[in-house]
């Protein structure tokens, strides 16, 4: 629930906890470090210009990893590129949050076996909080991925370890087929 | 009937004799330093069977205003390993003076094999004869810039060649999947 769901009084006046107060602006300005990799990186290009407008939820790419929060690896990782992600990760300020776009940087992708240049799966080299499938995702997709990064940013708190915040928001997870069936019920 | 469709198969086309007809002239300057032509219709080519004649060759393919082939279209690698042997198969052209086109092949044993290189005659196989070397591993004699292009420069193996086995562990981080 999103600390503007409340209820605000007539007075104006929200009473929350710190805590909520710092999610809610950390996760409303998430700026991303702008670099792609691959093809990926046209989707992610048109998931920030106009048709899908990225900055209506205040993501907006950074062009220093010392300015971002958030790393969308977006992209085929290749070896000789792998040392270069993981001193880009260093350079950003905690908390940071990784998010894996598309087969490649998950898994490979279609380089899976014969490709002896890629790596498999950015995770093997920096911690990843959200894997966006697709080959490449859509901008839906990459838009879903963000959210599942605020919501993460939502389930943490003082004393609470990423590794909490994310089994909570894996405990809290949506089975999508029935929304999928309910939108296709609607539309029917 | 099948006489004469086998007949129709063994007349070169008008764009194999140009082939043929430059062939003919690199012959004659060179004698047994090039091999027999072969009117391969889809590229004709010739092989370069003295090494070292190699840049002349290509020095005279280039001057030589016969052939002018002024382009370099294409350089490949190629790994042979019934033969033990690597090689390059470069593709010319001649653009603005000529309408001909020719392959040529060089070889070079598969272990620590070296080319002689053609980056003064055409700059186009600086960049070509790297990529060559990144992914067979023959070197280029007076390659004027002879480094890898692609892969990292301390990488071990060179991944197209048929046998190649990529290696576990690249800088402490898991290669294979």
């Amino acid at each position: 629930m999103g600390l503007l769901d409340a209820r605000i009084s007539n007075r104006n006046v929200l009473v929350t906890s710190v805590d909520n107060v710092m999610n809610w602006a950390r996760l409303s300005s998430l700026w991303p470090m702008g670099f792609g990799l691959a093809c990926c990186a046209i989707e992610m290009m048109a998931t920030n210009a106009s048709n899908y407008d990225l900055e209506r939820f205040g993501i907006f790419p950074r062009s220093s990893p010392r300015q971002s929060d958030l790393m969308i690896v977006a992209g085929t990782v290749t070896m000789k590129m792998a040392e270069k992600v993981i001193t880009l990760y260093e350079q950003m300020p905690e908390p940071r949050y990784v998010l894996s776009m598309g087969s490649c940087s998950n898994c490979g992708g279609p380089y899976w076996n014969h490709g002896y240049h890629v790596l498999k799966g950015v995770d093997r080299i920096i911690p990843v909080d959200v894997y966006v499938p697709g080959c490449p995702p859509r901008p839906e997709a990459l838009i879903g991925g963000l959210m599942k990064i605020q919501e993460l940013i939502r389930m943490e708190g003082i004393g609470i370890t990423r590794q909490e915040a994310l089994k909570k928001l894996a405990e809290k997870s949506v089975d999508p087929q029935q929304i999928i069936d309910q939108a296709r019920r609607a539309t029917a | 009937m099948d006489n004469g469709m086998e007949e129709a198969g063994n007349i070169m086309s008008a764009a194999v004799q140009e082939s043929k007809a430059a062939y003919d002239s690199i012959q004659a300057r060179f004698g047994s330093a090039v091999s027999e032509f072969d009117a391969n219709p889809t590229m004709p080519f010739f092989e370069v069977s003295d090494l070292s004649k190699w840049v002349d060759i290509a020095l005279f393919m280039r001057d030589d205003p016969r052939l002018k082939f002024n382009y370099l279209a294409c350089l490949s690698g190629m790994d042979y390993p019934e033969q033990n042997q690597l090689g390059i198969v470069c593709n010319l052209e001649s653009i603005g003076h000529h309408p001909h086109r020719i392959a040529v092949k060089v070889k070079c044993p598969r272990d620590g094999g070296a080319i002689p290189s053609v980056s003064c005659v055409w700059h186009t196989a600086n960049w070509h004869e790297r990529e060559a070397y990144d992914m067979y591993g023959m070197t280029f004699d007076g390659h004027p810039d002879h480094r890898r292009i692609l892969c990292p420069e301390d990488w071990t193996g060179f991944p197209l060649r048929k046998d190649y086995q990529v290696q576990d562990t690249y800088h402490g981080i898991k290669v294979p999947y």
